[in-house]
């Protein structure tokens, strides 16, 4: 693995100011362009499942997370939306190669959810109702990476979009934001999912075109 | 010499933290031992790694991981970082990050990649050019507890000039051995000539695998393919072995 994000910026909220170190210059800066290698843009929402939309019902939906030592912290439909929201604005790039610039979102950072977790953890396997998985590292979902997110646009998500209540980590492919998000799993090694597990990527960045296994 | 903090809240341990470069060492021609005064360091397990995160006048940012190369020892934590030429992160931290100089940096990181002195079995570690790292911090901790584990370490690395840790490995450490492999070029009148190192040597240099030891391979993603697939061909179980990629095919 390699960590190597530049600082994200999601304006309103702000991000913690980095501070300068003397002399450094990174490398020459080309152009930002916001679409990654093989990405074309799309005004739309395509929708990528694995199988049949589940509906979950609010009133029964709980939200997990369980640590290596198996320690849980929960939190019913109530409790989980009276935490501080943030309103996200982010770019979201699709392995099927759809790029979607500035949707807005509602969600809770997992910073939030994460800040009393105790964990030495290096890996989460994110559990979805109706069975999908899918593997993120522990630290691509912390410092205001990650959000599980209640409402998209300005209306409540949507089940074929993932609602209830999806995870959202815009910098990685989209299906790691795994919809109808029910549990992380926080582990010592790296688990596969259900896309992992037959051959795409266990990381799947955009801009270093990681789609398949072998990328 | 502080106990190791296993886990912690993640929101205090993720979290970045102002470092000041207190003193540097030269370790090889291409390496430099970084000192840094970490305010709040809540110690770690030997093997894992911080992130260092360097930002330009301009706004821009970028971030690179390190693993720690001492034991725990209060607030002071010493990376050792060796340069790649073209590289963008790591000629800035060997040749032009001065005493007094801060970094941003946050970790610890890592809970599978390490070593604990609990940890009974035999344990062997393999590693190549700068991935020496996070095994010498393993070599330290087994020190600075008194454990006499036994530990064996395999050691490939180019030429004698990007040997990392020589005076500190020079000394007696009892119930460590060591086995150097130099792939281009050898010190005088050294043995074995320089060369790919090969199932066998890693068999003699190894614990046979019903001795069931636990594997650190740490290197290149090219190494650590290459010796981690020998130790499961030489019939170590997958499960004992542990990697860590420190990325490029080199
Ligand atoms: C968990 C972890 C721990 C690490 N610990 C250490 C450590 O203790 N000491 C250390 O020196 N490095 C360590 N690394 C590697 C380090 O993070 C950087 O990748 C390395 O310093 C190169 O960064 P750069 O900005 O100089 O090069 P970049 O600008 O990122 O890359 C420049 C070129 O060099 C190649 N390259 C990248 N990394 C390497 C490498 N390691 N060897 C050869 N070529 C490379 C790239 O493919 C690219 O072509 C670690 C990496 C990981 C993931």
């Amino acid at each position: 693995m390699s960590w190597r994000m530049e600082t994200a910026c999601f304006g309103e909220w702000g991000h913690d100011m980095p501070i300068v170190s003397r002399g450094f210059h990174g490398r020459a800066r080309e152009t930002r362009h916001r679409l990654p290698p093989g990405q074309y843009e799309t005004t739309d929402f395509p929708v990528l499942s694995a199988g049949p939309t589940p509906r979950v019902n609010p009133d029964e939906w709980e939200f997990t997370i369980r640590t290596e030592t198996g320690t849980r912290h929960s939190w019913n439909w109530a409790e989980f939306t009276a935490l501080p929201s943030q309103t996200p604005t982010v770019d979201l790039h699709c392995v099927t190669k759809w790029s979607k610039f500035d949707t807005e979102w509602q969600g809770v950072s997992l910073d939030v959810l994460l800040e009393d977790v105790e964990t030495s953890a290096d890996y989460a396997l994110v559990h979805s109702y109706g069975d999908y998985t899918t593997n993120v590292p522990l630290e691509d979902l912390l410092d205001g990476k990650a959000w599980i997110a209640y409402r998209y646009d300005g209306e409540e998500l949507a089940p074929e979009h993932g609602g209830p209540a999806r995870l959202l980590v815009p910098h990685l492919y989209f299906w790691k934001s795994a919809k109808w998000v029910q549990r992380i799993q926080l582990l010592d090694e790296d688990e596969r999912g259900f896309w992992e597990n037959i051959g795409y990527h266990d990381y799947g960045d955009p801009w270093r075109e990681q789609r398949y296994q072998g990328d | 010499m502080a106990r190791a903090a296993v886990s912690g809240r993640l929101g205090d341990r993720l979290r970045w933290t102002t470092a000041r470069l207190t003193d540097r060492r030269i370790e090889s021609d291409a390496a430099r031992t970084l000192v840094f005064e970490v305010p709040g360091w809540p110690g770690h397990l030997a093997g894992q790694h911080v992130d260092v995160r360097l930002t330009a006048e301009d706004g821009y940012s970028t971030q690179r991981s390190y693993s720690l190369a001492s034991a725990p020892d209060g607030e002071s934590v010493e990376l050792t970082v060796q340069r790649v030429d073209d590289g963008e992160v790591s000629p800035y931290l060997t040749d032009e990050l001065a005493v007094d100089d801060v970094v941003e940096l946050r970790g610890p990181v890592g809970g599978w990649f390490v070593w604990r002195p609990e940890q009974k079995e035999p344990i062997l570690l393999v590693g190549g050019g700068s991935g020496l790292v996070p095994l010498m911090a393993m070599i330290r901790m087994r020190r600075a507890v008194g454990s006499r584990t036994p530990f064996r370490l395999v050691y490939v690395v180019r030429s004698p000039e990007y040997q990392l840790f020589v005076s500190d490995l020079r000394g007696d450490d009892p119930g460590l051995d060591k086995t150097y492999l130099y792939t281009r070029s050898t010190p005088a009148e050294w043995p074995r000539p320089p060369g790919r190192f090969t199932a066998s040597e890693l068999s003699n240099a190894g614990w046979p695998p019903d001795f069931e030891p636990t594997c650190y391979v740490c290197g290149s993603t090219g190494f650590v393919e290459t010796a981690a697939g020998l130790l499961v061909a030489l019939g170590h179980q997958p499960g004992r072995i542990r990697t860590e990629r420190f990325g490029s095919s080199g």
